[in-house]
């Protein structure tokens, strides 16, 4: 019990100092103003010629009104005041430490400050930025348009992107304190929208995809079973040409897994260094058998001992050994090819290109846009090569990496396939 | 845009037509991915929610015109503001015809969905959408941060647009010499392809116009045609 009194008096007493320290606050806060004008009272006063007193009488007046008046955005002010010079850091240091994307805007949602998360998740970020203009979903619109009113309270929403590589955030808006600024914290929700996605397009492109061989597979089992039941040369060659179409299923199994897992990946980290010299030269490593199975000869032309990119190794390997397995399947004619790494333009956009050069039959020009396009193939009747995807798995994956591919071919003389990417 | 002015007021026009802009782009862009994905899905239920959103374009074009030639009679711009202004109303056009091709791709889909259509004739009719739909944000991403560096790109892009145009026009024409059922869904799809192309020309004219009210320069060098579809002719089998 006494304890407890104890307690009550203290907290008593510290209300009262609290009180005291507020007014002293104030009016040092105010020490000018009030300075200039009681100034300015005595002055009119000994011009007018009016009593002394009143004009002593008006300071105290001021005075008071300075002390107990509340004052607008006063709490804001002390709030982060104490905050900033006791424990010596700033604001850009606490947004920083969350891992979601965080943006500080104003009123007319210019940005004030954004985390790194925010940079790296969406570029073009620079501090005055409208968040209108660079957010244009009409959700978004909408939430940003209520953040700018002057009530406003808070609210939530979706923001999908769909270009280059498709995202989805939960968008959190909150005012902070009476500050006047807004927090927008972005929450990535493209995970579950991929894994729906991923399992629509699965089957789609699955059994878009399966049916043709599996059409053909059915045909040649009724012939085997009727006419040709004991015809064995033409048994031999149906079997083979089952085989081939199973092995070109297994294949489509394979890209369609590997594309969907690229799919599911989340964004590439900045920070990550891969030297491409070294996965080029890996990847010429690992498929030196696929080479001297198809009787062609790599030659290397780097002009560079070291290039340096931000992404995943294991991607890029994969960018490389696919296009390098197409040189080396596609260029059979041409008995050699060339991986070739440069470097082009200056920093910011100082870039690494390597190219594969085939020097097989080429590629007729219109195909040429359209390579990369998902089950796309040049050769429409046939297709025993490939299963369509190994382009557009390559293209996903450099868009992952800012980077992009380009491609020039000539009919009759062969093919050369670049990979841009940015130099870290 | 963002120097201010001794008059707040003022500043808050060229805002307000900064933000209109945005809003309508992002209208665009929406309304684009939508009729897309109602002709891929057949979706009509969608293809009838872009028709109605058009409407939203016309009315923000007026009011950004009516705004951008009060500020013009009002405060009398000079220099870069006038640039902007004027830029807005270019851009503003632009858009809105944006939503109009959106639109008439959305009010295909009945047509083309009344025989279900194979997957593969749409495939590039997505990726020429995406292709298209990454220059309107890029352009309007620089738009938004009145930047000039990343606008580099655009042309390239427009060229690979045109030339994947040219690609999807001969393999539509291939489709419908096959098989003469496939004429009438093929030639919408053309028609959807052209769109497609259409709006990238026109994202195109918006780069072209933020490039000349930023830096006060036009963009270098002339837009160079890769749209070969004049050229192509149904050619005869085997050739």
């Amino acid at each position: 019990m006494r304890a407890e009194g104890a307690a009550g008096l203290s907290e008593e007493a510290a209300g009262k100092e609290t009180l005291v320290a507020r007014a002293r606050s104030r009016l040092w806060r105010g020490r000018w103003i009030l300075g200039a004008a009681s100034l300015a009272l005595l002055a009119t006063s000994a011009m007018t010629g009016g009593p002394v007193f009143a004009a002593l009488a008006g300071m105290l007046f001021v005075t008071a009104v300075t002390v107990f008046l509340p004052a607008g955005g006063e709490s804001g002010r002390t709030a982060e005041g104490p905050a900033l010079r006791t424990a010596g850091f700033s604001t850009a240091d606490l947004i920083g430490a969350v891992r979601d994307p965080v943006i500080v805007v104003d009123q007319q949602t210019s940005v004030v400050e954004t985390n790194a998360a925010a940079r790296s998740a969406f570029l073009l970020l620079e501090p005055g930025t409208l968040l209108s203009l660079r957010f244009r979903s009409p959700e978004m619109q909408r939430l940003l348009q209520h953040l700018s009113e002057a009530g406003f309270e808070g609210g939530e929403a979706e923001y999908l992107e769909r270009v280059p590589i498709e995202r989805l955030y939960r968008v959190f808006a909150s005012p902070a304190g009476s500050s006047g600024l807004r927090v927008l914290v972005f929450r990535d929700r493209s995970e579950t929208r991929r894994i729906e996605r991923m399992r629509a397009d699965f089957v789609a492109n699955a059994s878009h995809e399966m049916r043709t061989p599996l059409a053909s597979i059915a045909g040649f089992i009724e012939t085997l079973r009727g006419s040709a039941r004991n015809d064995p040369a033409a048994r031999d060659s149906f079997l083979q040409i089952m085989q081939n179409q199973t092995d070109r299923m297994a294949r489509l199994i394979d890209d369609l897994l590997s594309l969907s897992r690229l799919e599911m990946k989340p964004l590439i980290d900045p920070d990550s260094r891969v030297d491409l010299v070294a996965v080029v030269n890996d990847v010429i490593g690992a498929l030196a058998p696929l080479a001297l199975d198809c009787e062609v000869a790599v030659t290397r032309e780097f002009a560079l001992d070291q290039a340096p990119v931000a992404g995943s190794r294991d991607e890029l390997f994969q960018v490389f050994e696919n296009l390098l397995q197409n040189a080396c399947k596609y260029g059979r004619s041409g008995a050699s090819a060339v991986v070739s790494i440069a470097e082009a333009g200056s920093a910011p956009s100082r870039e690494f290109q390597v190219t594969v050069t085939d020097f097989g039959p080429g590629i007729a020009e219109e195909h040429i846009p359209r390579l990369t396009e998902r089950f796309y193939r040049v050769d429409t009747n046939g297709s025993q090569k490939g299963t369509g995807l190994g382009l557009s798995i390559v293209k996903h994956i450099l868009t992952r990496h800012n980077g992009y591919l380009s491609i020039v071919s000539e009919l009759g003389k062969g093919s050369a396939f670049t990979v841009h990417l940015p130099a870290a | 845009m963002q120097a201010s002015h001794i008059v707040r007021s003022y500043d808050d026009d060229l805002k307000f037509l900064a933000n209109r802009i945005a809003a309508m782009g992002g209208h665009a862009e929406r309304m684009v991915d939508d009729s897309i994905r109602a002709l891929v899905n057949m979706d009509q239920v969608l293809a009838r929610k872009v028709i109605a959103d058009d409407a939203v374009l016309d009315e923000g074009q007026r009011e950004i015109d009516e705004r951008a030639i009060l500020i013009i009679a009002r405060r009398q711009p000079l220099a870069g503001d006038l640039r902007a202004i004027i830029g807005a109303i270019r851009i503003a056009a632009d858009i809105e015809r944006i939503g109009d091709l959106g639109k008439n791709i959305a009010k295909r889909v009945v047509a083309v969905s009344e025989t279900r259509q194979p997957l593969r004739l749409f495939r590039g009719i997505e990726a020429l959408a995406e292709l298209t739909l990454t220059q309107l944000k890029d352009v309007l991403d620089s738009f938004a941060t009145q930047s000039v560096d990343r606008l580099g790109l655009v042309r390239d892009r427009d060229a690979r647009i045109d030339a994947m145009f040219t690609s999807l026009f001969r393999e539509l024409l291939t489709y419908m010499m096959e098989d003469p059922r496939n004429i009438t869904a093929c030639t919408h799809l053309l028609f959807c392809a052209k769109n497609i192309e259409r709006i990238g020309d026109h994202a195109t004219n918006i780069a072209e116009t933020v490039f000349y009210a930023v830096t006060g320069t036009l963009m270098p060098a002339e837009r160079p045609k890769h749209d070969k579809s004049p050229d192509v002719v149904a050619a005869p089998k085997g050739s």
